[in-house]
């Protein structure tokens, strides 16, 4: 009887993480313009929700996809590439129209695109890519491009101190040692700033995306290296934390040592109108009505680039002043 | 005192590579009415962590251990975070008193469940304790909605990032810790009881020694310790992260405990030791950042030190290494193992 019963939850629980229980389906409202009678629908599997920018996202895929006239199926993989998997497999037996997700991993999607593939249902990535050598096994990615976010950072430090003829001292707070944002990001901004020999990054080292690391590692530079002009972080939180150390450091952030940062986050983009920050580039998660726009492309029949980037901008403390009431995340 | 020799003189080596390597290391001078420099830095930082591994200590000490800890900092600082933003003034001392007593107070009864588990259940602790391990970073996602909580509040940024009378006030909370615990185990007999549950808890509860209701007390203190550690983490930021606050630092507290020379057997502990070992894992951490060790290399570099360590605390392996050098000595048996058969 136990036996029995440990069986039945353990069906249970597999039923539920395969995202037949956290699915949601958001209403559809006029049928699509392309699609004839029938209204479209598309199968997302989200990563999860570790963060604010993911929960941006998410919200912005569900609003856009109800405005698009759109049917949305949504699940939510916790983190876990199996989670992802079993939700792609569960959109093909469904015979959605068009499958999108974020990969967790970018590896290991092999099987089940063939899978979609061999099902005639078109796959669009977002935010993140996969690194399969076979291109044809998804039809576009749309997400950010960190490198050129890396670059804008360096262009702005370059035009800044363009007038500068000593030394410039640049610190960097890295993320996640090994992710892509944070790799990319890095090489962005080495090869602009890489043009001239004044620029000195005289340290770097990983702040895990975190305020808590950010402030801890800012501590630590301001230690060991007394004149820093320039601080360069990955994101607006490790940037936040640092801010704290400088202040502690009785420096004046924004001032004494100038703030580059990428995402663009309120509390980021309230430290930027407050003048703590001097420069932020954007990392927009709000990518729904463009992934809308493509999947109905895709449908159409229409060819659409092999990449898409989001439509991203950068901010500067007075611009900042201006979108700051309106920002949605 | 002799157990504690080698710890002491790890942490005295490192800081040694430090002053070769890193200007101005040990340079601590007055800036806006408060001590600066390094060396402070070790021990702001380094204070959370000396609160869970001395709470850890205990556990340990009972033969347990304590997965939870890391999910109990996030809890706390969530909800402290949480309590704090929706008052109506965040400088308000009351409010903050409020809201830092319901977060320990969760952390208590998060636990007194542990220890329910443990010594009630009978579950074994690392299976008890990873229940809400894992359980409990959800909790804590839940209470900060998956969001970042950023508060400005003046009173709470005291607890982790401010100072009192030029020292940073999470060391006077660690001492004021470390002063009671030391107390009550050692000028009282709760460190022996502890012990003694933690060599044999059926011989202990047949002896007379309530070891359950014990139990329960250690792993509610433990988890009391992770929840100041938890303010501390989020005030010194002014903002609660559900998902990363406290992320990987029950390993580092066990670590700690360990390279204090406390058993993960059970039945000794050492707190001198535990604040020893967490200093060397905060100092190790500065280190890495001061001399710029490259960020792809840190976590072996960490694993080469912490290697070295370990093997320097085996009193087999220094038998063997040493003894080409040395006479041959017999294995030591530290003195308070030693068994005297009286016929």
């Amino acid at each position: 009887m136990f036996k029995k019963i440990m069986a039945l939850m353990a069906v249970g629980v597999l039923a539920t993480a395969c995202g037949g229980g956290s699915e949601t389906t958001a209403e559809g409202g006029a049928p699509a313009s392309g699609g004839g009678d029938s209204t479209i629908t598309m199968g997302f599997a989200q990563v999860g929700a570790e963060s604010g920018w993911r929960t941006a996202n998410t919200k912005s895929v569900q609003e856009s996809a109800k405005a698009a006239g759109i049917d949305l199926k949504f699940s939510d993989a916790q983190q876990k590439q199996e989670n992802q998997i079993k939700a792609i497999r569960s959109y093909i037996q469904q015979k959605v129209d068009v499958i999108a997700f974020s990969p967790v991993v970018e590896s290991g999607w092999d099987t089940v695109l063939q899978e979609a593939k061999a099902a005639n249902i078109p796959v669009i990535l977002t935010d993140r890519a996969v690194d399969s050598a076979d291109k044809t096994l998804y039809k576009t990615f749309l997400g950010s491009d960190f490198v050129e976010e890396g670059k804008k950072a360096g262009q702005w430090l370059v035009e800044q101190y363009a007038s500068e003829t000593g030394d410039v001292n640049i610190v960097e707070l890295q993320g996640t040692t090994g992710s892509a944002p944070a790799n990319d990001r890095k090489a962005g901004f080495a090869e602009v700033i890489g043009a001239d020999p004044k620029f000195k990054v005289i340290a770097s080292q990983s702040g895990d995306f975190t305020r808590a690391k950010g402030k801890e590692v800012m501590d630590a530079f301001l230690k060991a290296n007394p004149d820093i002009d320039v601080l360069y972080a990955h994101n607006d939180d490790m940037g936040l934390g640092a801010i704290e150390a400088i202040e502690g450091a009785g420096k004046v952030p924004g001032k004494d040592i100038k703030i580059i940062t990428v995402d663009a986050v309120k509390d980021g983009m309230q430290a930027l109108a407050d003048g703590k920050i001097n420069y932020i580039v954007e990392c927009s998660p709000l990518l729904g009505p463009q992934l809308m726009d493509l999947a109905k492309k895709v449908l159409a029949g229409e060819t659409v680039p092999e990449r898409v980037v989001t439509e991203e901008t950068t901010f500067t403390q007075e611009q900042a002043k201006q979108a700051l009431p309106t920002r949605q995340y | 005192m002799k157990r504690l020799a080698w710890p002491a003189g790890i942490l005295a080596a490192l800081l040694l590579v430090n002053l070769i390597f890193t200007d101005h290391f040990f340079q601590i001078e007055i800036k806006d009415g408060h001590l600066y420099g390094s060396l402070i830095d070790i021990f702001r930082f380094g204070a959370p962590l000396i609160l869970v591994a001395l709470g850890m200590t205990l556990v340990i000490a009972t033969k347990g251990i304590d997965l939870s800890v890391g999910s109990v900092v996030a809890i706390a600082g969530a909800m402290a975070c949480l309590q704090i933003s929706t008052l109506p003034s965040q400088d308000s001392i009351g409010g903050v008193l409020g809201a830092i007593g319901i977060a320990l107070g969760l952390a208590v009864a998060l636990g007194i469940g542990n220890g329910f588990l443990v010594a009630i259940v009978g579950i074994q602790p690392i299976i008890a304790t990873l229940i809400l391990m894992v359980a409990g970073r959800g909790l804590a996602q839940l209470i900060t909605d998956g969001q970042i909580i950023t508060i400005n509040s003046a009173p709470y940024k005291l607890v982790g990032g401010g100072y009192w009378l030029t020292l940073p006030f999470g060391i006077i909370i660690v001492a004021v810790v470390l002063a009671l615990i030391a107390f009550v185990t050692r000028r009282l007999a709760l460190g022996l009881l502890i012990e003694s549950v933690g060599g044999n808890a059926e011989a202990s509860r047949l002896s007379g020694i309530r070891a359950r209701g014990l139990l329960i007390v250690v792993y509610a203190f433990c988890a009391l310790c992770a929840g100041i550690a938890g303010l501390m983490i989020s005030s010194n930021v002014s903002s609660a992260d559900g998902n990363n606050a406290g992320l990987w630092i029950e390993l580092d507290a066990i670590l700690a405990v360990v390279i204090g020379g406390t058993s993960l057997a059970g039945g000794r502990f050492s707190l001198g030791g535990t604040v020893l070992g967490a200093l060397i894992i905060q100092t190790l951490t500065t280190t890495i950042y001061s001399i710029g060790v490259p960020p792809e290399t840190t976590l072996l570099f960490k694993a080469l030190v912490v290697t070295i360590v370990c093997l320097l605390q085996s009193p087999a392996f220094r038998a063997k290494v040493f003894r080409s050098r040395r006479k041959p000595a017999p294995p030591t048996v530290p003195a308070g193992e030693k068994v005297t058969v009286r016929t």
